[in-house]
């Protein structure tokens, strides 16, 4: 099966800058909003040009926004843990592991999702992450075996 | 939900200050229309007179990497240049060029291009013939239409063999402007 070509990265940022500024601003307010949309995106360039393919790119840059707003807020304010991790994300993939991967820590949850229901790369996950691959790789396969032991309990 | 300029200019700055950028663009300003003028680690890679260029961002893409952003900072030469050249005041440009995945021929007859000199004109068939290929002049023909970097490689200088001006990838108007201000018309 052909892969969906990876957008020029003018074309990806045009996109989705709009979405993932409503996200960051909805998390921490217009001001810090503004900080975290530049390390998103900055992330996201960072990582653009290892990107196998061009498939289910606003859920990964999502997921990056989500977690350059946990580290604003654990910078800003120690000890605070963000509680909304889910997407704000229709497509089914995503839908139907969310409800499955209820529960989880944030990292995990996020790293089963992007892995097993995006298809995407260990290193396109560490970059959503903002850690390394085998973090990454670590983080989805603690994720599989704790959701494996909820459903056999 | 709009952005606003400055968190837009923070974003594109802070990106090409890192050197995360493959190829950076901006629009310029010229008294022959807006040109979308691109540049790439390796120099000058592209001018186009059609500025929402999604086919250019596509080509540009796969040869010189997806990272490609508007940032203008990184055509500022390009663009000090060009506003010289049409305000007259430079004759040659000293830009590198970004002639990559370009074939052999094509560089060739480039190359031999950027010779012709401001203010003279010459036909496909002589260009041809001082690439050693005197019968060639359709092929140099269609190495002038793609070419990507028109006005700095001066396409506009060849002129067809009884001295019309033939066609122009941007237009006859645009090719008249160019050689009436270089006075060679």
């Amino acid at each position: 099966m052909p892969s969906v070509a990876i957008p020029p990265f003018e074309r990806f940022y045009e996109q989705h800058r709009s979405e993932v500024l409503r996200l960051l601003r909805r998390q921490l307010g217009a001001q810090r909003a503004e900080d975290a949309f530049q390390e998103t995106f900055l992330r996201a360039l960072q990582a653009y040009r290892r990107l196998e393919h061009g498939e289910h790119l606003r859920a990964w840059v999502l997921t990056i926004a989500r977690n350059v707003a946990i580290d604003t807020r654990r910078r800003t304010r120690p000890g605070d843990e963000l509680v909304e991790t889910a997407a704000e994300d229709g497509t089914s993939a995503y839908a139907e592991l969310a409800h499955l991967t209820d529960g989880l820590p944030a990292k995990e949850r996020a790293a089963v999702v992007l892995r097993y229901g995006y298809d995407l790369s260990y290193d396109q996950i560490a970059i959503a992450l903002g850690s390394s691959p085998g973090a990454a790789r670590q983080a989805a396969s603690t994720g599989v075996r704790r959701l494996r032991r909820r459903t056999l309990s | 939900m709009t952005l606003s300029p400055d968190v837009d200019r923070r974003f594109r700055e802070a990106a090409v200050t890192l050197g995360l950028v493959d190829v950076g663009f901006d629009i310029v300003e010229s008294p022959v229309g807006e040109l979308f003028v691109a540049v790439s680690d390796r120099g000058l890679a592209a001018i186009s007179y059609d500025t929402v260029p999604d086919e250019q961002l596509e080509r540009l893409g796969r040869i010189a990497g997806p990272c490609v952003l508007r940032s203008p900072r990184t055509v500022d030469v390009a663009r000090r240049e060009l506003d010289e050249y049409f305000e007259g005041k430079r004759r040659a440009f000293d830009l590198t060029l970004d002639l990559r995945a370009l074939p052999p021929f094509t560089v060739t007859v480039l190359h031999e291009l950027a010779r012709v000199p401001y203010g003279e004109t010459t036909t496909y068939g002589a260009l041809a013939s001082r690439v050693g290929r005197p019968r060639a002049a359709r092929a140099v023909g269609t190495v002038m239409n793609r070419n990507r970097i028109p006005i700095v490689l001066p396409c506009h200088r060849v002129v067809g063999a009884g001295g019309d001006l033939v066609g122009y990838g941007g237009g006859l108007e645009r090719k008249t402007a160019l050689l009436t201000l270089e006075g060679a018309l």
